[in-house]
């Protein structure tokens, strides 16, 4: 051990004050979490409101841990949910059984489910784990319309799905963004 | 080519042949189709139009199979659905065959080729042929980059079913089984080549607007007509759903209401008709999502009518009662009580009744053979009487000996009852006072199919050429409603082929409820039965019915049949549930009537009453009065009804699907069913009556449907002099040949009023079902042009009770007749005129 070696320790010590911090000022400054990664869901809108999810249940059939519940509905003339004939009337994911493996996002048919980055998912009662539709929907972002109303961006559903990126375009989405990735942009 | 193997030791019966399929010797029954051999050994070759109760059309060509005939390949692959077996034949399936495997494939991807692919809004999917056989025999990729044809969808073609063309691979199972199997003209087969679709005369209209509009202003007849004039309509419809092997039929009641995967799946009998067809009920938490045909060969096979599969919802009804009301003696209204507190009050009550006038028991023609059982010895266990009856309709004491000597004697099929399969190879099936598409049809399915399969000659004694009569080939013996005795006494003289062929082994004659209300009609029909030897078949329109007879909820008779008045009957029954000898009284008791008019002259103090709504009743004023007048009324209902306003306890019961029990239908086949939901709390009839009876010290051992039966069963049936075939019971009723006393005529501005009830009606099980609903059949009022005539476009039928007023269509209808149906909206005629069938009217032209 040399005569030095204290104060070699002290270097070590001070030069690292000149170095990038790895900590994360968790809770303070935000909730971070690489862009990919797999937070809690949300139920993606078309540009002009309307849900894409047409309550088709895959999710829950993909779902291993039996997290999804899904019940489909009729739209009507006068009540209409999403383009189409169908969509969910009701939909609840247990967050209590959820172990975001992101196979429901997978097998979601018109990319109405997407997962976020937000992954605060706890509570101290069970029921407020089973999230229900109403706080797994997107926002309503500028230019979007509370459902029920009719088909504002087309004659029929063909339209929405054919013309999905040019029709977010035309609402003010920006060009890089897609418009279920918004929520991510938000909570970062 | 492949070479049959040289020696074989398989030894081919007569009647059989001997073929090869995938190198492996099979032996065949002649005739048969080669899918089913296939299927025999395993190998499943994929389909869509083949069915095995339909003849075989070779539509969707799915099927395909190489075929070897002596030793000479056929040039082409062969649709196995349609060849049948042949010696000597040499089959090889996709599982042996590229080139019958790339046929498949290739046949899959051009059906694909306008299939829109939306498996996610679509109810088939999870549950679907095309999905299934698309991932097992067909491509991944499909080279086709053009546009889809598309049609406008969805289409409703009845208020109920809804057509997606776009989904259809024209495999013609609907219009085949429309055709064959329904006989109704539902939907058919539209345009030509490409441009071939499913549709009905309605959808037709559309694609040819030309004669769309030519036609459409004549056709102010009526909305409901098609435009080819034909009521466009049929009770059958949901098996075409069933049967669709893609989602292209669909029903607007289970329309996005679940995955197969969140279903539970369970076995269960229908509780509409006596016909006791077997369901598949699927439900999703807690609730029946939708009912199916079961497969049963020896009953339904795989159809049940539209009823039977969507009237489920009465049970789920917002007003169903869920807890027990007592009747508070201040307020004098129904309050909700604990079920100790209910109980309490219905025994006291019970107990005060039976130990003054006493009480009577009217179950209901709905209940399990179990509730029934349970009726029937509460009655005479707790209340010490014979007054039960759970005859809620029109009856006599002559169809009290009818049942005790014919139905409650006779065995079941065991017994050499009648069966359906009975049905499909008599020579004759004589129809007597009944209507069968609309009260039992699945007896109307038999006997079409054995008209068209084995030329059963089908007779309806009745009073015009219904549906059913025109659907299976029938021939019909017009006579004036009352006028069935008669006609039926002089059968030899006006039909002396039908006495013939009611002479011939297996000669069946069917019988309606509705014969209860023609006096003398049991009875020629059982002389009938001796004088030709023609077996006969009692068809109730309610599930119970046979049951109730068998469990003894008559006033003559005990369970198993033993009629009260035999003393050795009565004290064996004594011993089997533990009595004091000579407790049951010796006297048989009231009938319904009986009853209500015992309670009016204060002969009878209380009334127990089951699932029975006073407007079946003969007299539904007589019953208000009655109900009105009795001391203490104890109900045990699922929802509330005509009786509940009267009701002093009101104890709620489980719907079918929240109990098990078993049904006895027409045949005498027990159907047992299992509880589709369970835990739900309520209690089934048997239950509460045991409970009560705890209550009131008799002890009825009928906590369970499975201990109910057993007790049933242990007492066995009766073996006594019993009046088995001998008509002692019916010969006591006196009635002569030829008395059958002729209906009287109707006068000047009257007509005899002929009535039954159609299928689809303001039936108290067919709540909350519009979509069933918009199935009905036109509610009209039907008569001949010469009653008809200046009557008008309406005719209103009256009594002195209130009046009815319908539009009017000419039917062959013998002069002076009316007929109204029995409990459709706006001809409810028990509840207006208080008249039922046989009865006179008065007829005027009516405006509206």
């Amino acid at each position: 051990m040399g005569i030095f070696d204290p104060v070699k320790g002290f270097g070590v010590t001070f030069g690292m004050m000149f170095k990038k911090v790895a900590t994360e000022e968790y809770p303070e400054i935000g909730a971070p979490a690489a862009p990919r990664y797999h937070g809690r869901h949300q139920l993606n809108r078309h540009p002009d409101g309307l849900e894409k999810c047409v309550g088709c249940e895959l999710c829950a059939w993909a779902c291993p841990a039996d997290a999804i519940f899904v019940e489909g509905g009729d739209n009507t003339e006068e009540a209409r949910y999403s383009p189409g004939e169908r969509y969910g009337a009701d939909y609840q994911i247990n967050y209590l059984r959820c172990i975001g493996c992101g196979l429901c996002v997978e097998a979601c048919p018109t990319r109405s489910l997407t997962m976020i980055n937000f992954y605060e998912l706890a509570d101290d009662n069970r029921q407020d784990l089973i999230w229900t539709k109403e706080d797994l929907l997107a926002p309503l972002l500028p230019g979007m319309e509370q459902p029920p109303h009719p088909m504002r961006l087309g004659d029929d559903e063909q339209d929405y799905y054919v013309n999905g990126p040019e029709l977010a375009r035309g609402r003010g989405v920006p060009e890089q963004e897609t418009v279920e990735t918004d929520t991510e942009e938000a909570v970062r | 080519m492949t070479v049959a193997p040289e020696k074989s030791d398989v030894d081919v019966p007569e009647g059989y042949v001997k073929l090869t399929i995938d190198g492996e010797e099979v032996v065949a029954p002649k005739g048969e189709l080669l899918i089913r051999t296939a299927e025999r050994l395993g190998t499943v070759i994929p389909r869509f139009c083949d069915h095995p109760l339909l003849d075989p059309a070779g539509a969707c060509r799915q099927c395909l199979v190489e075929v070897e005939m002596n030793g000479r390949p056929m040039p082409k692959p062969q649709a196995s659905c349609t060849m049948t077996v042949a010696d000597g034949m040499v089959v090889k399936t996709q599982v042996t065959s590229e080139v019958a495997d790339k046929a498949q494939q290739g046949v899959m991807e051009l059906l694909l080729i306008n299939h829109p692919l939306d498996c996610p809004i679509c109810d088939k999917g999870g549950e679907c042929p095309l999905q299934n056989q698309a991932m097992a025999h067909g491509r991944t990729d499909s080279r086709f980059v053009d546009k889809k044809r598309t049609f406008p969808k969805p289409l409703p073609i009845s208020s109920q079913v809804l057509l997606d063309r776009e989904r259809c691979v024209l495999c013609q199972r609907c219009t085949r089984f429309s055709d064959q199997i329904a006989g109704d003209p539902f939907i058919d087969l539209l345009e030509r080549g490409a441009h071939q679709q499913i549709g009905t005369a309605e959808t037709a209209d559309v694609l040819d607007a030309a004669s769309h509009t030519s036609e459409s202003d004549s056709a102010s007849a009526g909305k409901s007509a098609s435009a080819g004039g034909q009521p466009f309509q049929s009770y059958f419809s949901g098996n075409t759903i069933q049967i669709c092997p893609v989602g292209a039929l669909t029903s607007a009641q289970y329309r996005f209401r679940s995955r197969p995967f969140d279903l539970v799946s369970t076995p269960s009998v229908c509780e509409h008709c006596s016909s006791g067809c077997a369901e598949r009920t699927d439900f999703r938490r807690g609730k029946v999502m939708r009912k199916l045909a079961g497969d049963d060969p020896e009953v339904n096979e795989e159809w049940i009518c539209d009823k039977g599969r969507f009237a489920f919802r009465y049970a789920t009804a917002e007003q169903r009662i869920r807890r027990p009301q007592v009747r508070n003696a201040e307020t004098g209204e129904l309050e909700e009580a604990s079920w100790t507190e209910a109980l309490r009050a219905a025994a006291d009550g019970l107990a005060k009744a039976r130990d003054g006038k006493g009480v009577g028991v009217l179950p209901g023609g709905r209940v399990t053979l179990e509730d029934a059982y349970a009726y029937s010895k509460f009655a005479r266990v707790a209340l010490r009487t014979h007054d039960v009856d759970h005859r809620a309709r029109a009856h006599s004491a002559e169809e009290l000996d009818f049942l005790a000597s014919r139905v409650a004697a006779d065995g079941g099929p065991a017994g050499g009852g009648v069966t359906f399969a009975d049905l499909e190879k008599a020579p004759i099936a004589l129809c007597v006072a009944l209507e069968p598409e609309e009260e039992a049809p699945a007896v109307f399915l038999r006997l079409r199919k054995g008209a068209r399969a084995n030329d059963v000659k089908v007779v309806h004694i009745g009073q015009w050429a219904s549906p059913a009569v025109e659907k299976t080939f029938g021939e019909l013996l017009a006579c004036a409603p009352g006028g069935e005795a008669g006609a039926v006494d002089g059968i030899a003289q006006h039909a002396p082929d039908v006495d013939e062929a009611l002479r011939s082994e297996g000669a069946v004659v069917l019988v309606g409820e509705r014969a209860a209300e023609v006096p003398g009609l049991p009875t020629a029909l059982h002389r009938l039965a001796e004088r030709t030897g023609a077996r006969l078949a009692w068809i109730p329109r309610r599930a119970g019915e046979r049951g109730a007879v068998e469990a003894g909820t008559l006033p003559t008779l005990l369970p198993g049949g033993r009629p009260v008045t035999d003393a050795d009957a009565r004290s064996e029954v004594e011993r089997h549930w533990g009595i004091e000898p000579g407790t049951l009284p010796a006297e048989p008791g009231r009938d319904v009537t009986g009853m209500l008019n015992a309670i009016v002259t204060r002969d009878l103090d209380g009334l127990l009453v089951g699932g029975v709504d006073l407007d079946d009743l003969p007299d539904p004023a007589l019953a208000r009065k009655a109900f009105d007048a009795a001391g203490f009324v104890v109900s045990l209902e699922l929802l509330p009804s005509t009786v509940t306003p009267y009701a002093d306890v009101v104890l709620p019961i489980a719907p079918v699907d929240e109990k098990s029990g078993t049904f006895v239908n027409w045949e005498g086949r027990r159907r047992p069913f299992t509880v589709t939901l369970d835990g739900t709390g309520a209690l089934a009839d048997s239950r509460v009556l045991d409970t009560l009876g705890v209550e009131m010290d008799a002890d009825l051992f009928t906590q369970t449907a499975d201990a109910a039966r057993g007790d049933l069963d242990r007492l066995g049936a009766h073996e006594g002099t019993a009046p088995k075939g001998t008509s002692v019971a019916l010969s006591a009723t006196k009635v002569p040949p030829g008395a059958s006393a002729e209906p009287p005529a109707p006068g000047d501005g009257q007509a005899l009023l002929a009535t039954w009830r159609q299928l689809i009606d303001d039936g108290s099980l067919q709540i909350d079902e519009p979509a069933l609903a918009g199935t009905a059949r036109r509610v009209v009022a039907r008569m001949s042009r010469a009653t008809a005539d200046g009557l008008g476009d309406h005719v209103t039928v009256s009594t002195d009770r209130g009046s009815v007023t319908l539009p009017v269509e000419v039917t062959d209808l013998p002069d002076g007749v009316v007929w109204l149906p029995g409990n459709s909206p706006g001809s409810k005629l028990r509840a207006t005129l208080g008249a039922g069938h046989g009865a006179v009217v008065d007829i005027a032209g009516g405006d509206r």
